[in-house]
């Protein structure tokens, strides 16, 4: 099992929705209890990865290499290394999280309802493992189907509208990234009188800046519009508020990220010359810092509580391209730290929503305020989820959001001065959010005998909470976890990176070395 | 014990009070969470003095503690650093904070909310002491925005009120936009020195960079955006705004937060960074200035004001002008010494004032108090040391920081003459609208109809050591001129001066100087004890009392128009434009499928359609004949061979 320990964590979810389709429809809890225990264990499955994972490689790990459609030089091939051991980490948690939350918020068409989460769990867990870019893109797809469904079936009133539009939107730009698939496989073909999808054979192709500019703009659009950066957003606040709970909350948490991923992991590595052009960095860059900012914005005028969350995600994804194409280290481990970081404060947040949602049916922030009172326990928690999506140090967007500021500012300095006003607007909406809905008195008399947190909502807070304290205090493991893949990439674009950050670091070193003026001795405890 | 080892020790022990209260506190009884969280801080500040005392007798006077690596982007540990600078702030954090608590006892006895409030006062001292000990810049960010968070909460504690919840969220949000200066002054730092830990900084500034006199440079924009920071914590212009509001709070909060913490954290945050400010004249120059102008600025609002808690408010946001102007000019040392005298008297007027307000049942105009000396007779005697100290009388705590402070803006090669003017009438300001609040409350005629009382002991104890420390803690540090005194009077500067140096010491110790300025505060008192009911009616008097009208500015210009504004024109745009433009792809799309529909049936079809009617209709002659009846067929079959025959006949 060790040496398939790779394929087990990917297609756990997948066995268990096959088991799920063994179950009657009518034993409801029996559908429940079995999602939910499949949901866990593909958690734990997953743990391994990180206890054996050895962060000093420079290469893949756990890879597995199989022929899959020889005629077209298709192979099942996968394996990880630190970016998307995180991102993995984060698949399995938040869908065994989001499996949980459904409890009770799901009450119709259950077997299908959790047949689909589950197989949506394998088609992202497939998407930030795969080392091929033909089972990359059945993957990338095979995201959309079961997405469109949680959202067409168990969505809000205009779920049909919100449903075509994602679909419609993701698999018009997902056509477009093939497009600029195939000419990677044909130009290797013309190189090298070989068919393959393999993105580490992909990687010596010899392609001109030219060349190089049309695939990337093609990959862009299958990527920007699932990140999604500004201006192809529209698809995601209604998609987020037509789609039940646990759907946004998999939505921000994860598939948002299969879009940055897309960027480090194909574009960077597989484009450099055209990623390091200064017009393409440069219109990135600036869409990313529009993103941020407008994003707030218009989050800061939203009525509507889901849709407010989901234009923030706009804004923070902003911070997460910007760091990527801040092309330094701190950037790129800034944005994916920040990946994960996003996954666990919106998540907490659509789990916010979600938690009053079940008990009001409206999402109008105008109908809440006061509920701090009655329900203190929530709001804490909301306090946490709100400070940690904040950036306040301590919590874990601090961590994140200076990691790609301090890149931002190596790369620009003009970028990291617009993207810190982000960071005070991003303030702004959330203690706006968080006054109108908690504090105050209670005008709605709907509202007045709302219950607390029960043990079920805080089985999926928990983690979350701990998860935010603990990167926001002690994040050096996801450091140590992203510096080599950081470094392949960051020389892959900028080869010479390295050497000259050294060099600088020696002319700026000053001429009288800094005293060791006290000895720093290890607290006793 | 070694309580070097343990300084560590000193935020987190209030930050142990603070997790105790949010999980335990509601189910403690009143006294001991009045025990628990005052003895969290007093323990803090029994290890603050230990730590202090051995670090004097160190030869380096510092000393670090580094528990382990934090943040490795930008190389920030988790470390602690103690020096003088430090050991003065951590004394008064927890000493005054301490006090703080004890009276916050008595004053919130009967309010709800007990344990919650004590745990934010807890991770309120948490915060301030991690702002303070902190060894690296990244790591004082986590105080610095903690303190704003615990603002927040703690101005925002009233949270049924809106006018609470509003200036909680101000105070956040204002702070906020200093911090964005903060952060990017912070990453400077970074790419100028390549570290962010405070020794290795102070080092490479003071030996690897030379002073920008002469042009505006990247040291000194660096100096600005710290500065920025600054005024955003430390309430200077433009960015005091929120100060004045955080008195929404309780008192004992306001008192936390003037006097003991958050205000002090951007004085603290320049006077960390000296060797930098020393480089850049020129951003001094604007410390300066902007000290100097905030300082006479607010005491020309504080005059006009006739809530007890906003006159102090406008007071602290004068004094801390004072401090910034010093610090402008180079006078570091003066600027914490007076930031460590003001923490007394600052906390005792506020104190006070609480504990008027408590005692005349929650009013806070003054204009319907008066006469409340024979019955607060406690409060008003340590109000009455409190107000003679922050006016600058001779032998009060106040009198010896601002008197050196005024010395310092005159003589120091930094400074000006103008400014110091502008200080010496800030001083006679601050004496007339302080001796106004005191004879509006405590003298005259009873304006007020409810029974006043003294507070309990719980609540005047506090207030009599603060009185004591408002009289003392001056003498720490005794003007110059005064050479009849030894220099252990002088010891304040003595100890700083390891952190600062001497260089930087005054060149006119002026007899004069003193004179002039003990001679505006007897002036402004006098002035008070005149005219303290008096009220001018005019546009200049209106505009002092509305605070020049700047909150309604902002918020015409940023709150409402900037974010607002802004937000809801974006909206609109992403709905029409963005989204408009997706909808409109998706009508587009379904539009041009309609037209294919019509292009088809009628088209395409229509051609197919049309052919076969063209052909029908050239079959139609031919139908007429080809009925299908075999007799006709019949008799043309036989007419034609009739017709062939006789054809033939013919022919």
């Amino acid at each position: 099992m060790t040496e398939h320990i790779l394929s087990w964590v990917l297609f756990t979810p997948v066995i268990g929705m096959l088991l799920l389709l063994l179950i009657p429809s009518e034993k409801k809890n029996l559908i429940r209890w079995w999602a939910n225990i499949v949901g866990v264990v593909g958690f734990l499955i997953s743990i391994p990865l990180v206890t054996n994972f050895d962060k000093n490689a420079a290469s893949f790990q756990y890879v597995e290499k199989f022929d899959w459609i020889p005629s077209i030089g298709a192979t099942y091939s996968i394996g990880i290394d630190g970016i998307s051991l995180l991102l993995i980490m984060l698949t399995t948690m938040m869908t065994s999280i989001s499996i949980l939350c459904s409890w009770s918020s799901i009450q119709d068409r259950l077997k299908e309802y959790y047949a689909m989460f589950l197989l949506l769990g394998t088609a992202m867990l497939g998407v930030f493992m795969s080392l091929d870019f033909f089972l990359f893109y059945v993957f990338w797809e095979l995201v959309l189907i079961p997405m469109y469904f949680i959202i067409g079936i168990w969505g809000g009133e205009r779920k049909l509208y919100a449903a075509i539009k994602f679909f419609l939107y993701t698999a018009l730009a997902s056509v477009l990234m093939l497009l600029g698939i195939l000419v990677l496989y044909f130009q290797y073909h013309q190189q090298y009188g070989v068919y393959t999808f393999e993105f580490s054979k992909l990687m010596s192709l010899n392609m001109a800046l030219d060349m190089q500019r049309w695939v990337f703009w093609s990959l862009f659009l299958g990527f920007a519009v699932k990140v999604p950066m500004f201006p192809f957003h529209t698809w995601l606040p209604d998609a987020h508020t037509e789609a039940p709970t646990a759907g946004s909350v998999i939505l921000a948490g994860v598939l948002l990220k299969m879009g940055t991923y897309g960027f480090i992991r194909f574009s960077l590595p597989l484009l450099p010359k055209a990623s390091i052009d200064p017009t393409i960095v440069r219109v990135l860059a600036v869409l990313s810092i529009i993103g941020i900012i407008y994003g707030a914005l218009v989050s800061l005028m939203q009525k509507d509580w889901k849709k407010l969350v989901a234009y923030s995600s706009v804004s923070h994804l902003g911070f997460c391209t910007l760091g990527i194409f801040a092309l330094n280290p701190n950037g790129l481990t800034g944005s994916v730290i920040q990946q994960i970081n996003h996954g666990i404060s919106t998540g907490m947040l659509f789990l916010i929503v979600g938690v009053v949602y079940e008990r009001r049916h409206t999402r109008l922030i105008s109908e809440y305020g006061g509920l701090a009172h009655v329900m203190p326990k929530f709001a804490t928690v909301f306090a946490i989820a709100m400070l940690s999506s904040a950036g306040l140090p301590m919590l874990n967007g601090f961590i994140g959001e200076f990691t790609i500021v301090a890149g931002a500012f190596e790369a620009n300095r003009a970028w990291a001065g617009f993207a810190v006003t982000g960071i005070v607007l991003g303030a702004a909406y959330l203690l706006w959010l968080f006054q109108r809905t908690m504090l105050g008195k209670i005008t709605n008399e709907k509202n007045a005998n709302l219950p607390d947190l029960n043990w079920r909502e805080w089985a999926y807070f928990t983690p979350l909470i701990v998860l935010a304290f603990w990167i926001g205090l002690y994040p050096k493991p996801l450091f140590e976890i992203l510096e080599k893949p950081v470094a392949n990439i960051v020389m892959r674009v900028r080869p010479d990176y390295y050497q000259n950050q050294n060099r600088i670091r020696e002319a700026a070193a000053p001429a009288v070395p800094a005293p060791v003026a006290v000895i720093p001795v290890p607290a006793s405890h | 014990m070694n309580f070097l080892e343990l300084i560590w020790l000193i935020p987190l022990i209030p930050l142990a009070g603070a997790a105790a209260m949010l999980f335990l506190g509601r189910h403690l009884p009143k006294t001991v969470i009045s025990f628990l969280c005052p003895g969290a801080v007093f323990l803090s500040f029994l290890i603050s003095a230990g730590a202090v005392i051995q670090l004097a007798g160190t030869a380096g006077k510092t000393h670090e503690v580094v528990q382990f690596m934090w943040l490795p982007a930008l190389n920030a540990q988790w470390g602690f650093f103690l020096d003088p600078l430090s050991s003065v702030m951590i004394l008064v954090v927890t000493g005054i904070g301490f006090l703080i608590h004890v009276y916050a006892v008595g004053y919130m006895a009967h309010e709800g909310g007990f344990y919650r409030f004590f745990g934010y006062l807890n991770l309120f001292v948490f915060f301030m002491l991690m702002l303070v000990l902190a060894n690296n810049y990244l790591l004082l960010f986590v105080g610095w925005e903690g303190v704003g968070l615990c603002s927040y909460l703690l101005i925002g504690f009233y949270f049924d009120r809106k006018s609470a919840g509003d200036a909680g969220k101000k105070a956040f949000i204002v702070n906020r936009i200093g911090d964005a200066g903060f952060i990017i002054g912070v990453l400077l730092i970074w790419q100028l020195t390549g570290s962010l830990r405070f020794v290795d900084v102070n080092h490479a500034f003071e030996h690897g960079f030379t002073a920008e006199t002469a042009a505006w440079g990247v040291l000194s924009t660096t100096a600005l955006m710290l500065f920025i920071g600054a005024t955003g914590k430390s309430a200077q212009f433009p960015l005091y705004v929120w100060l004045p509001d955080a008195m929404e709070g309780p008192t004992p909060v306001s008192a936390l937060i003037h006097a003991a913490t958050m205000v002090t954290a951007g004085v603290y945050m320049i006077c960390r960074t000296h060797v930098l400010f020393e480089l850049t004249p020129m951003a001094s120059n604007i410390v300066a200035v902007t000290g100097a102008f905030t300082a006479i600025f607010a005491a020309t609002i504080a005059i006009a004001q006739n809530d007890i808690k906003r006159v102090l408010a406008y007071s602290t946001v004068s004094q801390l002008g004072y401090m910034f102007l010093a610090a402008g000019v180079g006078a570091y040392w003066v600027a914490i010494f007076h930031l460590f005298t003001h923490a007394f008297f600052k906390a005792l007027l506020f104190l006070g004032a609480g504990s008027v307000i408590h005692g005349v049942g929650g009013e806070q105009d003054m204009r319907k108090m008066g006469g409340l000396k024979k019955y607060m007779p406690v409060t008003h005697a340590v109000m009455f040391i409190a107000t003679l100290a922050i006016s600058g009388i001779p032998g009060f705590a106040g009198f010896f920081s601002k008197d050196e402070i005024l010395a310092q803006v005159w003589g120091s090669v930094h400074g000006s003459k103008v400014l110091w003017a502008v200080g010496l009438t800030t001083a006679a300001m601050t004496a007339f609208y302080m001796w106004r609040m005191m004879y509006m409350t405590f003298y005259g005629a009873e304006r007020s109809h409810v029974h006043a009382h003294e507070s309990p002991k719980v609540m005047t104890v506090p207030l009599m050591v603060l009185a004591l420390g408002s009289i003392v803690a001056g003498w720490f540090a005794v003007p110059r001129w005064w050479t009849f005194l030894p220099d252990s009077f002088r010891f304040f500067d003595t100890w700083l001066a390891h952190v600062f140096g001497r260089e930087n010491g005054p060149t006119i110790p002026d007899a004069a100087l003193t004179l002039a300025s003990v001679g505006v505060a007897v002036l402004g008192i006098f002035v008070a004890s005149r005219l303290y009911l008096r009220v001018w009616d005019g546009p200049l008097y209106r505009a002092m009392q509305n605070k020049w009208y700047v909150d309604e500015i902002y918020d015409f210009l940023f709150v409402n128009g900037l974010a607002k504004g802004g937000g809801e024109l974006l909206g609109a745009f992403d709905r029409t434009i963005v989204d408009g433009g997706v909808n409109g792809a998706g009508w587009l799309t379904r539009f041009s499928s309609t037209v294919s529909i019509w292009w088809d049936t009628w088209i395409v079809d229509g051609m197919v359609r049309l052919s076969s009617f063209a052909v029908k209709l050239a079959g139609y002659p031919v139908r007429l004949i080809q009925t299908g009846y075999v007799q006709s067929y019949a008799l043309v079959f036989v007419a034609g061979v009739l017709a062939i025959i006789g054809f033939y006949f013919v022919r």
